[in-house]
């Protein structure tokens, strides 16, 4: 055995290695770290004795208005549409990188994922002799690996220093879309590996002396689709966090350096105290819940994304084990950084939403995974479409929460079914009429339906699941800029609700089409078209699942200018009633890979709605004829659903033809319904039906976990994981074509010789 | 509304604690109960889903199709190979107490499992609910957390 090393010999051994490292890779200790770091030393000075609460209050408005101005900065100023629908914010953090604050109106989940790059900055780049962190530089990066929710959102991460020391970190983060990716608009389903995801910055100084560095602006210019977009937001990102400097400035000069760190410390730990007793009031226990995505955005697979949350004392642990295994190559990989991320960006929209926005709310809580799931996946994954499972996983504690929280003799806010939860729109790409290169996606996905709730019915296409705020932007002021034609846009249709005593709030119509481009194309990343995708809560039922319409080979505009009165916009006319002839009509999937369209084609999808809340026999009678009058139901659904007895005529409620009705159905219920125990022995199958692509454990039992390898099923052992590797969707079909070629001409081979004969 | 409850004689409390929409505890006799019609249904540390009754529906009876099913696959309605709804109803009135969304043979979670003794303790002092608190709708003010965070921020909420 070697001597022991002395310690000026360690102190060699680690500036060697540190020296000679090969690749600064995402850091699991940071990655893997969602906690608040312990206090600093100057912090455990300041917060160890008395705190001036009310200057503390003081300064935190002082801050909130300063991050409000930069955030209205960005969205009046900035070009990618996100950016002018609410898909941004700025943030503050504590000189170790922990977020304390965001802007009033920012989305939380952008500044709860930049505290990652900012702690990789201040642990690798700060004594790297040739970076360093020095007043006046700015850090830029999009790589969710390093933290953050996807490779679309670009931060800008400022230094403040006073009196030479870092006193704090400022952000500016907005959802750019293009980024370069091997499809436009920087969410690529078609990515196969990470290297098709366009832009991948890791941490990096692209800010000097307050400048933008023009060499590294022009590289990321010419790595993208949209030079314009990438310019003109590096400078917005800039010029805003510069302005939230100018205010942190004004702070330290005014209350100085203590009372800033005061603050931004104390936001933080109180939050974490407060956190603690919200869950000692919780019942302890485990509550489990699951959903489903239908889609790897190539092929239809069911993938399980599967929950239990347990309370102890003061502490919640969420056990994400059982989820389905990684796939090589598929982009619907989240690593586990995101998925914390926006865990708590639907935690604070459905669960407290009163707390202050930082993510500190989760350093009471564990989390547990299994290596190579697909909401823990491994660096090498494509992430690119990390959505799919990560707007599943901002609905999915809503369910096992109200659980918890039912109960409570004090609320927080009302119990909500999960919203819908996937990004049900457009994504486009192609040469605009103004005869330039663009790619991004439309503001739908801010309109997503609401769950209904424990006072009242969800709200309409509300908002995405992340941010409460976000809007569905102008379709005029988008026609300006793009061929993209919207014959029907936020239209509410009938039927597509979440039933329930307070039903869900609905998505709407988009009907869309294009002119005035030689070369445009769309595509789709969205599941839920064959198992339905938001959840129901205490016995409601889901949203209905989704397809997408295509009318192709024809040129509606014209037919709308021969006959107008012909084409109706209304999807479910459109397809059903086939008034444009000679058209193709078809459904699809909402999962579609990048395909260029001619003009005047028609692409159709819906927004999606929430989950019903509560049994449907429970619903108010009154509320059935208020949802008749509004057209979101039709008689049928009155009728058979909910079973209220009324004059269609008049609309006026027969109150004890109603109860008859509803009796009848209790009645029939449980005349049909058989005990539980005697259900699961002819129900409980002891693997997933053989035809059926599945992905993830089978019941509760989180020990073998289901998968697909190259069209086979491998069933796994739950703590060894292997990766998923899908075979190419078009030599699936190619196959199955061949299939059908050879028995074709061995039928006709048998005809032949019988002719002969 | 809340009422403190009584106490029995061998001084517990016999509270009930609201569990969901549709289900309570009864601390006493620890039974789970229906909220609709008060009937115990099993013991509050069995899953209670075996104190009712299942039914597995087609999806499509309820997310009727809107396509036309002759023309098109996709129709709004799910796949009944892929997805089924299994309704859970009360055996004595027939409410719905739950709903679950599984493929076809997946056995059902146990979606909720207290700690029943932890329960009793937690419950020692609270008073009784006999229906949940009013519900409002959360609003922010100018900032995140507003007043109310303002107010724990200064310690004037305690
Ligand atoms: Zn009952």
């Amino acid at each position: 055995m070697n001597a022991p090393v002395t310690p000026e010999q360690q102190a060699m051994l680690d500036r060697f290695v540190r020296q000679n490292k090969l690749f600064y890779s995402p850091d699991p200790a940071i990655m893997e770290n969602h906690r608040i770091e312990a206090r600093s030393e100057i912090e455990e000075r300041l917060l160890s004795g008395p705190v001036d609460a009310h200057q503390v209050n003081e300064i935190r408005g002082l801050l909130t208005a300063a991050l409000d101005e930069s955030n209205t900065m960005i969205e009046q100023m900035g070009a990618a549409p996100g950016a002018k629908w609410g898909d941004m914010t700025t943030g503050i953090f504590t000189a170790s990188g922990d977020l304390s604050m965001i802007a009033p109106y920012g989305v939380g989940g952008f500044a709860a994922a930049v505290f990652y790059p900012i702690k990789f900055v201040n642990k690798y780049w700060t004594d790297e002799p040739t970076v360093g962190v020095r007043e006046g530089d700015g850090f830029i990066h999009n790589d969710a690996r390093y933290g953050g929710i996807h490779n679309t959102d670009q931060s800008m991460m400022m230094p403040i220093f006073w009196k030479e020391k870092l006193v704090c970190w400022i952000s500016a983060t907005i959802h750019e879309g293009e980024n370069g990716a091997t499809e436009p608009g920087g969410m690529p389903a078609a990515a196969e590996s990470k290297f098709d995801e366009g832009l991948k910055m890791s941490p990096f100084k692209v800010v000097e002396k307050f400048e933008l560095k023009r060499d590294l602006v022009t590289f990321l210019q010419n790595s993208v689709r949209d030079p314009k977009l990438q310019l003109e937001d590096m400078k917005v990102r800039l010029h805003s966090c510069l302005r939230l400097r100018e205010r942190v400035i004004k702070v330290l000069e005014e209350y100085g350096e203590e009372a800033l760190i005061t603050t931004l410390r104390k936001s933080i730990e109180d939050v974490v105290e407060e956190v603690k007793r919200r869950i000692r009031e919780l019942p302890d226990g485990t509550m489990r819940t699951m959903s489903f995505a239908d889609s790897t955005l190539r092929e239809s697979a069911l993938l399980k994304l599967n929950m239990a949350i347990t309370v102890k004392g003061e502490k919640i642990t969420v056990d994400m084990r059982g989820s389905s295994p990684e796939l090589l190559n598929r982009s619907i990989n989240a690593c586990q950084g995101s998925f914390k991320t926006m865990l708590y960006s639907g935690w604070m929209q459905n669960v407290w939403p009163d707390l202050p926005f930082t993510m500190a709310v989760f350093t009471p809580f564990d989390f547990v995974f299994d290596e190579k799931s697909i909401i823990n996946g491994s660096f090498d994954t494509p992430q690119a479409m990390s959505l799919i499972p990560l707007f599943k996983t901002m609905t999915i504690a809503s369910i096992p929460m109200a659980k918890f929280n039912y109960g409570l003799p004090h609320r927080y806010t009302a119990m909500v079914a999960p919203q819908y939860d996937q990004p049900a729109t457009l994504i486009y790409g192609g040469i605009t009429q103004h005869g330039e290169f663009t790619g991004n996606f439309c503001a739908d996905i801010n309109g997503m339906g609401q769950g209904g709730r424990s006072h009242r019915d969800g709200e309409h296409s509300v908002s995405p699941p992340f941010a409460a705020h976000c809007d569905i932007g102008e379709i005029e002021l988008m026609e300006e800029d793009l061929p993209l034609v919207r014959l029907g846009a936020f239209t509410l249709t009938k039927d597509r609700v979440g039933f329930g005593k307070q039903r869900s709030g609905m998505g709407y119509e988009q009907i869309h089409t294009f002119r005035g481009s030689a070369m445009w194309g769309y595509m789709t990343g969205c599941s839920g078209s064959l198992f339905p995708s938001s959840q129901p809560l205490f016995g409601g039922y889901a949203s209905p699942t989704y397809p997408l319409c295509k009318i192709k080979n024809t040129n509606v505009f014209e037919q709308l200018e021969k006959n107008p009165e012909k084409v109706p916009f209304d999807i479910i006319k459109l397809m059903n009633e086939q008034p444009i002839e000679g058209a193709t009509y078809s459904t699809h999937p909402m999962a579609m890979t990048f395909e260029l369209a001619a003009p005047g084609e028609v692409y159709m999808m819906c927004q999606g709605a929430g989950g019903g809340y509560g049994d449907v026999l429970q619903r108010d009678p009154a509320l059935v004829m208020k949802d008749l009058e509004e057209k979101l139901i039709s008689d049928d659904t009155a009728r058979d659903i909910y079973k209220v007895a009324y004059d269609p005529v008049s609309r006026l409620v027969d109150e004890a033809g109603t109860a008859k009705l509803r009796a009848a159905e209790r009645k029939a219920r449980m005349k049909r319904g058989v005990p539980y125990d005697k259900f699961v022995k002819t129900w409980n199958t002891p693997e997933p039906p053989v035809k059926l692509p599945y992905m993830g454990c089978w019941g509760d039992d989180v020990s073998q976990v289901y998968g697909v390898m190259l069209g086979q099923r491998v069933k796994m052992d739950g703590k060894a994981l292997q990766s998923q590797f899908m075979l190419n969707p078009k030599d699936v079909q190619i196959a199955a074509l061949q299939a059908e070629v050879a028995a074709l001409k061995k039928v006709t081979a048998r005809t032949v010789s019988k002719r002969k004969r | 509304m809340t009422t403190t409850a009584a106490y029995d004689e061998e001084g517990e409390r016999d509270v009930k604690v609201l569990i969901t929409e549709n289900l309570r505890i009864d601390l006493e006799t620890e039974k789970w109960e229906c909220r609709s019609c008060d009937a115990p249904l099993i013991g509050a540390r069995e899953n209670y889903k075996r104190g009712l009754l299942v039914h597995n529906r087609d999806p499509r009876e309820i997310h009727k199709p809107l396509l036309d099913p002759t023309k098109y696959e996709l129709t709004y309605a799910p796949n009944p190979e892929w997805c089924r709804i299994l309704e859970y109803y009360c055996p004595k009135c027939g409410s719905m107490v739950e709903t679950e969304y599984l493929p076809p043979g997946h056995p059902p979670i146990r979606d909720i499992e207290l700690d029943i003794d932890a329960l009793k303790a937690q419950w020692k002092d609270r008073p009784e609910l006999k229906e949940p608190p009013p519900d409002k709708d959360t609003r922010r003010r100018g900032a995140h957390g507003g007043q109310p965070a303002a107010r724990m921020y200064t310690g004037d909420s305690k």
